[in-house]
């Protein structure tokens, strides 16, 4: 018995002298108690997608650090979302740990006051590592992690910053250089737009609901803002309008038929395919892209920021965190699991993987790190470009699914012909009183 | 027998718990379980604002003051009617065909009946799933077949105005089978005699199917639309899963926008509003067919006389 303890001890060193390795840097030096809560099982609850998968992988190591046992729950996002809220109404939820969605559920979230206070542990030294501080977290995800009272009710883990993927091929073939406006990129698109060949210019999400996420990044770079002063929603004045004529002129002008029903996945396809030249989308996807077992242009795309509108460059930003439930008796194991999921070896590994990219700037900005990410370096370029220019890609409200909803039904009705300005003013009508019913509750 | 009850047992007692209430008792717990207090409770949730993580508040008729008032909701209706009339008439009429059909002898008849009511067997979100692959627009087998015939590439599923056409398409395809085994079995118990009479008289086929197959055969027809009408109502699997209503709201039935305002929005107050009027839709329905039922006397054999 005593030899077999011993082994699991070396092992557990030997894994983390692995991830010292891989990372060059103490994976968890001048360290919390971490082995305080061993025998302990935490049920986490994760969204299936690149992220939440790797902290399924990893959860071993996250054992063997700590002695915690962990039931990894990954649903997909929809039914995750539907869950969550189902079981943190009820206060006794199944879950010690959540994914969170921020630019769907943060405001939701805070209002209904579901997650815990993370602020005194994070100042706790037994429990907190010193390298995870609060000025480690770049200012956006702070936006989203921290409630109106300042207080941190969930950890940073990942952001999403829209990007250009584009085919350097198919662009060399015509002779198009990369766009850095969009007046230049309705010119390329157009220029390389040829269907009687099967090629198409640019390709995007139309499906409603999903597109909100790329119409928000033109309406942000025509100086769009969400609420004005006193919180009214303005996706129906002249930013929106014109944001939604460039919209319908590449989707319906220069892109595949049918993208009033495409998805991430359909557009991705599109692009993997070498139908499409141009894509805009979230960083997350170059693995799939740069896979070629399942792509036909592997190695041969290139990465940009969104170019530029009249009024502006942005990124539209989007950001997942990990929480713990108000309803939750084991708060401080889950806490060290928080912590492991948002540490420099996991966000290490985040990055390196090309499935997020760390909110934490001592990842960031390490330079073993950034050597080990397998992607194009133009890819991670243009995540430190977007960075530099990010914004969030939605309005931080409750009723964010019906703006989604609405408001994307507005977008994808004008692809098959209807006019922006009428679609987004009845799309503007029913979402107000939507959205005053929300703030008056 | 009485009489001698009556003086052998001279104190009955005034009141007996009749004796069939400990065998109603089970029955009547599990209809107001199951039925009566969740519709109840519907009323009631009704009537208050109640957004999921909120206490509910008594907000009286507001919610159903909302609905004419929300375009999305009535458009949905709309969907709704547009959706079931096309699913009921297009599946009962080739059903009705195809039962005429294989009533008739040819070779390999069994085997060819056993193959047509395949659809029917399969589970709906797969049969939806591999449509919407056939509905793609570059990649779907529908437009490789289209261009065989030299029609340009349609959008099927893709665009607002053939959305709700190629959904029943599928739901066609699927329960036309269904149809066709009603009516076959109703062809079936018809007498021959009429028939031989007919042939006698020297009726042409189309005489034969207006005045003795038809009306001996309706009310088969009815029964089968009634089915066709309550599974079209309510269809939400094929929608969901090939356009979840899109695009934009295109396709969006009842019950699909239902499933939005309550699982999504959490707004659950406001869904049971759509509820309550839903389900009125639905007995309208319901009471009209029957309503023609009387008026036809389809019922009786005789036919619309």
């Amino acid at each position: 018995m005593k030899n077999l303890i011993s082994r699991r001890a070396v092992m557990a060193g030997s894994a983390a002298a692995g991830a010292l390795g891989a990372s060059g840097l103490p994976a968890y030096a001048a360290e919390p108690d971490w082995k305080k809560y061993a025998g302990t099982t935490l049920e986490v609850n994760l969204i299936k997608g690149p992220r939440g998968d790797l902290l399924q992988k990893y959860a071993s190591e996250f054992t063997e650090l700590t002695g915690i046992k962990v039931g990894s729950e990954v649903i997909p996002e929809q039914q995750q979302r539907q869950k969550a809220v189902i079981e943190l109404t009820s206060g006794k939820p199944s879950f010690d740990v959540i994914h969170v969605s921020y630019h769907v559920q943060k405001r939701q979230f805070e209002k209904a006051g579901w997650l815990a206070d993370l602020t005194g542990f994070m100042k706790d030294p037994k429990l907190t590592a010193p390298d995870l501080t609060v000025d480690d977290f770049s200012a956006g995800g702070l936006q989203f992690a921290k409630n109106d009272k300042g207080e941190m009710h969930s950890l940073p883990w990942s952001v999403d910053y829209f990007i250009l993927y584009w085919n350097k091929e198919l662009f060399a073939k015509k002779g198009v250089a990369l766009p850095k406006t969009f007046d230049e990129m309705v010119a390329a698109a157009e220029k390389l737009n040829d269907p009687a060949n099967g090629i198409y210019g640019f390709v995007g999400r139309g499906l409603r609901n999903a597109n909100m996420t790329l119409w928000t990044n033109f309406f942000l770079n025509y100086g769009g803002e969400f609420l004005d002063a006193k919180g009214n929603i303005q996706t129906d004045g002249p930013e929106a309008i014109e944001a939604t004529k460039l919209y319908q002129k590449l989707l319906t002008k220069t892109a595949p038929p049918g993208t009033a029903g495409f998805n991430w996945m359909e557009s991705m396809a599109s692009l993997t395919q070498g139908r499409s030249a141009m894509w805009i989308d979230g960083v997350g996807w170059a693995p799939p892209v740069e896979d070629p077992n399942a792509s036909r242009v592997a190695g041969k795309i290139g990465y940009a920021v969104v170019p530029a509108g009249p009024k502006g460059s942005y990124s539209a930003t989007y950001g997942d965190g990990i929480g713990i439930p108000q309803g939750s008796t084991k708060k401080e194991a889950a806490y060290l699991y928080c912590q492991w999921a948002v540490s420099k070896t996991m966000g290490a590994r985040l990055l390196q993987s090309g499935g997020g990219v760390p909110f934490r700037a001592s990842v960031l900005n390490d330079e073993t790190v950034r050597k080990g990410v397998k992607m194009p370096s133009e890819w991670l370029d243009s995540v430190i470009g977007s960075a530099k220019i990010s914004k969030l890609g939605l309005p931080v409200i409750i009723p964010v699914a019906e703006f989604r909803d609405l408001v994307g039904a507005a977008l994808t009705a004008t692809l098959s012909g209807a006019d922006p300005a009428t679609e987004l003013k009845k799309a503007h009508e029913q979402f107000r009183p939507i959205l005053e019913r929300s703030e008056k509750a | 027998m009485l009489a001698e009850a009556g003086t052998s047992i001279p104190e009955v007692p005034a009141w007996r718990p009749p004796s069939y209430w400990p065998f109603v008792a089970p029955a009547l717990f599990v209809v107001s379980a199951v039925i009566v207090f969740p519709w109840a409770f519907t009323i009631w949730m009704s009537l208050h604002e109640w957004k999921i993580g909120a206490p509910p508040t008594f907000v009286g008729l507001a919610n159903y003051l909302r609905l004419p008032r929300d375009t999305r909701f009535v458009e949905s209706v709309w969907n709704t009617l547009l959706y079931t009339g096309l699913s009921v008439l297009l599946p009962v009429g080739l059903g009705t065909l195809a039962a005429v059909v294989f009533n008739t002898h040819f070779p390999l008849r069994g085997l060819i009946r056993g193959l047509f009511i395949l659809p029917m067997m399969a589970t709906p979100v797969a049969i939806a799933l591999v449509w919407t692959m056939m509905f793609h627009p570059q990649l779907g087998v529908l437009n490789y077949l289209l261009s065989l015939v030299g029609i340009s590439p349609q959008l099927w599923v893709f665009h607002p105005a053939t959305v709700i056409p190629s959904l029943v398409l599928v739901e066609t395809w699927q329960w036309t089978p269904l149809v066709m085994l009603i009516v076959l079995g109703g062809l079936a118990a018809i007498p021959a005699e009429p028939y031989e009479s007919a042939q006698i008289d020297g009726a042409t086929h189309w005489q034969v199917f207006r005045y003795i197959s038809a009306p001996m055969i309706a009310p088969f027809i009815f029964i089968a639309a009634m089915i066709r009408m309550i599974d079209a109502v309510k269809s939400f699997d094929i929608i969901f899963a090939i356009t979840q209503g899109g695009p934009g709201t295109a396709s969006e039935t009842i019950n699909l926008y239902l499933y939005s305002v309550a699982f999504v929005y959490y707004d659950v107050g406001y869904a049971s509003a759509i509820v309550v009027v839903f389900f009125a839709l639905i007995v309208a329905l319901a009471g009209s067919l029957v309503l023609i039922r009387q008026r036809t006397h389809w019922n009786e054999a005789g036919g619309a006389g």
